[in-house]
């Protein structure tokens, strides 16, 4: 390698540029879509996650009004709106197809992975390791406005036939099933997203470990960088693999090749072994950050440094490594021999020995603590139970030969809302209720909070709970519509969905209200249980922060 | 905030470029869904943005070039652009991971389909239905003509970029050009035989999964070349333009870096898909 080491002192003259671009000296348009900055880039991007989260959210409220009762009650009516009108009921079936599968995209790919890692990982990441921004300011823009034409092609197909393919994109649905160009949207969608999402980690994995503060040694690290960190890793190694299963449905589609054709010799559990060598790391790519966030927001609110520091950060890179080997736990019924299920039934189960250790660091961490119930650690407590519940019917799936039963049964969609739904989004909901005066300088209504979070958290229940006891019953999930014997959980569902939106009302009308007439924020809220650097900054904080490094003991 | 910067950090005034990129991206990728659809523009459409996009790059990577000559990149900086760089060609590296995982798909577990006078049938006789790779009746091209020299060029070009690095570091503009010069050309050679080989090749590239991982792996590669030695014709226009120092010359660098690696690549899909991968097959003549 050669010498790159200038004196410091050839660069002086240069760093007078960096200060002519405070935020009054700004047009709107340079400030937010010319952006080189991480915490305005970070407010975009929870911006764009939570107008995704409305569209994705709406969507599954049409799919509990569809499923509030056995029979086709809607669809037909809904599929008269987009182009061609009603065409009888093929066409409404397929309409279904297409709402699970935006809602299944939407909620991944536009809305969990742009809040945590797009959004408080751009706030927090840099501040919290006494860096003054990211490593590259513009690749984290192009990062974001990449979503941008990504999440367009996406909302736009369902105008051009639809893409009905499940957010997995299963051959042979994905290649001869669906000719019209709504999948190739889908497909390009995934693509562009897919590069925001290799740029962001490229960024993040510099910026941790080349912009650390004097003295914040990677030991020193608060959990939620090393969630990111790891979070980056799994980004980094596993979307281009997908990249890779994407083009071929593109090729088989469109230039006549046959990966996924087995006339042509071509395997389509291939396209499955490649989603899911992506896809599996991608679970983990959503609720990492979360588990980041909850270890900041426990420790905040116990007053107490969290149990277990070291074993904490280590668990998340072991889930990182091991989530790598597990893929085909997704695939126990396309045939796998006996022996490759067992290996991936073991090694699926190791994942529960990480998982458990933090699991019990967090509540360790609590035990003893001096606790203040405030919002943020309503949700985290609340995100442990819940998580816990999805992780143990995660370990109940693991088995091939359960699941060979359980396989696309509404039990697997209890499961992974449990986990996602009750885990990912409660824990973003966490870190913004934490970091909401941090970020706006206003403190959020507290009794509103609390009412969202009890409302909400009933809500879910309601709605994923029954969902176990459906997929018990053999209620096959990507199916709208179901037998008579399943009306009543089915009915129970619907009615936590609207619980659920009730909360969300609330959720909005605190977040315009605190914006508009919150009480003004201080440095740091929660008091002295919040250690990590960026409750040292203002409320919010200087356009540019640490223009003279921290030193950390 | 407006104290004195007292960092070695790039802070950026904004930027048009992620916003330009990303909206000829969408035109690009419209475009080109258009196009394969029959739709009238389309094929324009994906041209006009592809033209924005390599204009997006133009335009960004002259300014990360002004910025370096102008002394923004201090040495964190740079490290910074080696970080990024590594982790990129991590991820290309990943990127064909999946189509060499298509590869032994197939070849590991052959499907029962055979090539009877260029129509690909299934193996009618179930009772010997097992495949066999390359599939029965297919010919496959000698990896020991022009896929051996393709490689012996490869790890020429490979030793010349290396030349070309000595050669700066030492000073040595006269041996840099040189060496720059003749990686490029090895490298055009290689893209040249490559594609009189793809217009030799005795397989389809529609229709056949030997073909599917054939073209599309080694496309992926021959496409990885391209770039790779536009990066070195940059890297060679920079150097006629007097850029990069001994100590500072990472743009150079990072050219040479993505060199190596499709030169890596290129040895892993000589060793299994030409060697490995048409062993035993009988092999076509012309």
């Amino acid at each position: 390698m050669t010498d790159t080491a200038l004196t410091p002192s050839a660069f002086e003259a240069h760093h007078d540029d960096a200060h002519a671009h405070d935020t009054h000296e700004m047009s709107f348009f340079a400030r937010w879509f010319m952006s080189t900055n991480h915490k305005d880039i970070g407010t975009l991007y929870l911006i764009f996650a939570i107008v995704a989260g409305i569209i994705g959210g709406g969507i599954s409220g049409l799919m509990r009004a569809e499923l509030a009762h056995p029979g086709i009650q809607y669809l037909g009516y809904w599929a008269s709106f987009l182009p061609g009108g009603e065409q009888g009921l093929d066409h409404s079936l397929h309409l279904w197809n297409v709402l699970i599968t935006a809602h299944g995209l939407i909620m991944v790919f536009f809305m969990v992975m742009p809040a945590m890692i797009g959004g408080f990982g751009n706030w927090f990441v840099p501040i919290m390791i006494g860096a003054p921004d990211m490593a590259f300011p513009r690749m984290n823009n192009v990062s974001f406005w990449l979503l941008i034409p990504a999440f367009t092609l996406l909302l736009a197909s369902p105008f051009f036939g639809g893409a009905g393919n499940g957010w997995t994109l299963y051959a042979p649905l994905s290649t001869y099933g669906e000719p019209g160009p709504s999948t190739d949207m889908a497909i390009l969608a995934l693509h562009l997203a897919g590069a925001s999402s290799i740029l962001g980690a490229i960024n993040f994995i510099t910026t941790i470990f080349n912009m650390r503060a004097p003295g914040m040694t990677l030991h020193k690290m608060p959990l939620f960088v090393w969630s990111v960190l790891v979070t980056a890793f799994l980004l980094l190694l596993a979307l281009p693999v997908l990249a890779a299963a994407i083009t071929m449905l593109l090729t088989d589609r469109n230039f006549g090749t046959t990966f996924f054709d087995p006339a042509g010799g071509g395997d389509p559990v291939l396209y499955q072994h490649l989603f899911w060598f992506f896809g599996h790391p991608e679970v983990y790519i959503m609720i990492l950050p979360g588990f980041g966030i909850v270890s900041q927001v426990i420790s905040t609110f116990s007053k107490k440094p969290v149990f277990g520091y070291l074993g904490m950060a280590y668990a998340m890179v072991a889930i990182g490594v091991v989530g790598f080997v597990v893929w085909a736990h997704h695939m126990f019924t396309t045939g796998l021999s006996v022996n490759t299920k067992m290996y991936f039934t073991a090694a699926t189960m190791v994942i529960a020995v990480p998982t458990g250790i933090k699991i019990f660091s967090w509540i360790a961490t609590m035990w003893g603590g001096s606790l203040t119930f405030k919002t943020p650690m309503l949700w985290a407590i609340g995100f442990i139970f819940m998580f816990t519940v999805g992780g143990v019917t995660g370990v109940v799936l693991a088995n091939g030969g359960i699941d060979d039963y359980m396989q696309d049964s509404y039990y697997v969609v209890a499961h992974f809302h449990y986990v996602l739904s009750l885990g990912a989004v409660f824990s973003l909901f966490c870190g913004f209720y934490y970091w909401f005066p941090k970020m706006s300088g206003k403190m959020y209504n507290e009794f509103l909070g609390q009412v969202h979070y009890w409302v909400f958290f009933l809500g879910v229940n309601v709605m994923f709970f029954p969902m176990h006891f459906l997929g018990l019953q053999n209620m096959q999930r990507r199916v709208p519509d179901y037998a008579d014997a399943l009306a009543q959980w089915n009915w129970v569902a619907s009615i936590g969905y609207m619980i659920m939106a009730a909360s969300m009302v609330v959720f909005f009308v605190n977040v315009i209200m605190s914006l508009m007439s919150g009480k003004k924020a201080g440095d740091s809220p929660w008091g002295e249980g919040a250690t990590t650097l960026e409750w040292t900054l203002s409320s919010p904080p200087p356009y540019h922060q640490f223009e003279t490094l921290p030193r950390i003991d | 905030m407006a104290g004195a910067k007292n960092h070695d950090y790039h802070i950026l005034p904004p930027s048009i470029w992620p916003l330009a990129g990303s909206m000829a991206a969408l035109a690009m990728a419209a475009g080109g869904i258009m196009w394969m659809h029959s739709a009238v523009g389309g094929g324009l459409l994906f041209y006009a943005g592809l033209a924005g996009v390599l204009a997006v790059m133009y335009g960004w990577w002259r300014q990360v070039v002004i910025e370096a000559n102008a002394g923004d990149h201090t040495p964190v900086v740079q490290l910074h652009l080696r970080y990024g760089m590594i982790l990129f060609i991590a991820s290309e590296v990943m990127f064909f991971v999946g189509w060499f995982w298509a590869f032994f798909d197939f070849s590991l577990f052959p499907a029962g389909i055979q090539v009877l006078d260029g129509k690909v049938s299934l193996i009618a006789d179930v009772a010997n239905g097992v495949g066999q790779w390359p599939p029965k009746g297919l010919e496959v091209i000698d990896a020991f003509k022009f896929p051996l020299l393709n490689t012996l060029i490869l790890l020429t070009s490979g030793t010349t970029v290396t030349w070309a690095h000595h050669a700066l570091i030492h000073g040595d503009r006269d041996g840099l050009k040189k060496g720059l010069w003749a990686t490029i050309i090895l490298g055009l050679i290689f893209s040249s035989i490559q594609a009189f080989e793809y217009s030799e090749a005795p397989f389809p590239f529609k229709g056949l999964n030997y073909g599917a991982a054939f073209f599309m792996s080694t496309g992926f590669h021959g496409f990885h070349v391209m770039i790779g030695t536009i990066f070195l014709i940059v890297c060679l226009v920079r150097v006629y333009r007097g850029d990069f120092t001994p100590k500072q010359h990472f743009g150079f660098e990072a050219a040479a870096w993505y060199w190596h690696f499709v030169d890596v690549v290129w040895l892993f899909l000589f060793v299994t898909v030409y060697v490995w991968g048409g062993w035993g097959a009988p092999v076509h003549s012309g």
